[in-house]
């Protein structure tokens, strides 16, 4: 299919969407709304609240909370993610000892820990970045794990045939190996880390896309509701576009990224 | 002339005493500048060899004589060129070739400026931002070899490095390595499945026994005139009785090896 003709029928999507959506919640069939306004809103309605915030200031303070939370949760978490990932991968007694927790940390539902979050940490921004970040360093400890674990030994014992020490072999070898396992996982960890950060709004909070949400629906006005939900789209499409094109930048040497040079 | 390499009665066992003596008894000499080539039935022991004379692996019993000195540790004066993909993949063909320079403390434009020179010398000018994913089996061999010799060792070592060409790439690949070889002669260790080859290349060609508890057996001087083209030789009638006399021998061993159930 071609591009332009691929580009149409996703519009021919989103306009059939709408045109449900517009009929049901507006045009009264046999007597009846099948949307009822009251739960489903209106297109227009939606479309004409969200002018209506990015008119006025308070969206970009609320956005800007959320997207601080998740930066913050992104690097806390990934940080902490590869240096335990490499200190258990390097130390695998200090792994055996702490393998049943970590599983064991690793399958409780984060979301439980949000409460506990908000006692320690407050209703700021550091309940919900901490949340963030118990989503994200599980991803990253796993990944930079196994990637340190997976250096192929033809490579390594190449490498200190060519004379490299313990320092050189982890700069050159072992630090991209984990690096590339890392950013092979990076939409799924930078997408959790927003997920904590709106969850954390969402619980309880003073700002934020999810507080925004939330106190919306507090008072019936699903229109806000469904504002916020296209602007937090959007919002994902943005950070995930930007993330797309560090990695494209990063991972230049994969093969998956070869098309464009190939021989 | 001087030993370079010297295995004296070395044993080799795998997984600790009562483990699997891949070797025993094997006792070789390669003088300064002299190639020799190890051929024997799959899973003999040539490899294991191999790593013993590179410091990789540490014999039971024997010992690894470097230039008269003991070998403890890794082989700093051997370059070792790995039968499977050994390049690390998140380099380019240059930095690959130039970080055997950089990891000893030249400085990177010195080291690039040679890794350049190098590529040149294996045929690969102009190749050198190519990742090792955007080169042919071949052409990776080829950086393999570059990236080996830059360290200019006096000792090569090298598994089967044709072992996965096809077999018109192999015959071109030997005649890069003797041309290049005989440059600066250094003493060689070449394992090979292949006897055609092995024939072609060397000064020497020595054959082991099947494993377990493989060793040398036979040691058959090549005096075929130098320089050779390593397709040419091939048609040579001293190589056809060479090749008759020595297979006479080998495939004693092949049978044995085939009897055992290892192939």
């Amino acid at each position: 299919m071609s591009q332009a003709r691929l580009l149409t029928y996703q519009i021919l999507v989103a306009v059939v969407f709408l045109l449900i959506w517009h009929i049901g919640s507006s045009v009264e069939i046999f007597g009846v709304y099948f949307l009822p306004k009251f739960f489903f809103s209106t297109p227009s309605d939606v479309f004409f609240r969200i002018i209506k915030l990015f008119s006025g200031p308070l969206i970009w303070k609320h956005l800007s909370i959320t997207l601080t939370e998740t930066i913050l949760a992104f690097l806390i978490g990934a940080g902490g993610g590869i240096l335990i990932g490499f200190w258990f991968a390097r130390r695998p007694m200090v792994n055996a000892i702490f393998d049943p927790y970590v599983k064991m940390a690793n399958a409780l539902p984060r979301v439980v820990l949000a409460p506990i979050f908000m006692l320690w940490l407050g209703l700021g921004i550091w309940s919900k970045v901490a949340l963030g970040v118990t989503l994200v360093f599980f991803i990253v400890f796993f990944n930079v794990y196994q990637g340190v674990k997976e250096v192929s030994p033809v490579v390594l014992a190449n490498a200190r045939m060519l004379g490299m020490d313990e320092k050189q072999l982890f700069r050159h070898v072992y630090w991209p190996a984990a690096l590339s396992w890392m950013f092979s996982s990076l939409h799924t960890s930078v997408g959790f880390a927003l997920v904590g950060a709106v969850v954390g709004e969402y619980l309880g909070s003073a700002a934020g896309l999810g507080y925004m949400i939330h106190e919306a629906e507090g008072v019936f006005d699903t229109t806000g509701v469904f504002a916020g939900m296209v602007i937090l789209a959007a919002f994902v499409l943005v950070v995930d576009a930007v993330v797309t094109r560090i990695e494209n930048k990063l991972l230049v040497w994969r093969p998956e990224q070869a098309g464009r040079n190939e021989a | 002339m001087a030993k370079a390499v010297s295995l004296q009665s070395i044993d080799i066992v795998y997984g600790g005493s009562g483990g699997y003596r891949a070797v025993a008894q094997a006792s070789l000499d390669v003088a300064e500048g002299e190639f020799v080539s190890i051929v024997g039935p799959t899973g003999c022991g040539k490899s294991t060899l191999l790593n013993a004379a590179a410091g990789l692996l540490t014999p039971a019993m024997g010992q690894v004589a470097i230039f008269g000195h003991v070998l403890n540790g890794l082989n700093e004066k051997a370059g070792y060129l790995f039968q499977q993909d050994a390049l690390m993949p998140w380099k380019t063909a240059r930095d690959n070739i130039a970080i055997g320079l950089e990891v000893r403390g030249v400085a990177q434009a010195e080291a690039h400026r040679q890794a350049d020179d190098w590529l040149a010398q294996v045929g690969l000018q102009g190749f050198g931002g190519r990742y090792p994913h955007q080169l042919s089996g071949g052409q990776r061999k080829r950086v393999g070899l570059a990236q080996m010799l830059i360290r200019n060792p006096t000792i090569l070592l090298m598994d089967e490095p044709f072992g996965p060409l096809d077999a018109q790439t192999r015959q071109i690949m030997g005649n890069l390595l003797l041309d290049l070889w005989s440059r600066e002669k250094k003493a060689v260790l070449f394992v090979t499945h292949d006897l055609e080859e092995a024939i072609a290349l060397s000064d020497r060609v020595v054959i082991m026994s099947s494993g377990p508890s493989a060793t040398i057996i036979g040691d058959h001087p090549i005096h075929l005139a130098r320089p050779r083209d390593a397709m040419d030789v091939r048609l040579d009638p001293a190589f056809h009785a060479l090749h008759k006399r020595i297979w006479e021998q080998l495939r004693g061993e092949v049978m044995k090896a085939y009897q055992g159930g290892v192939v």
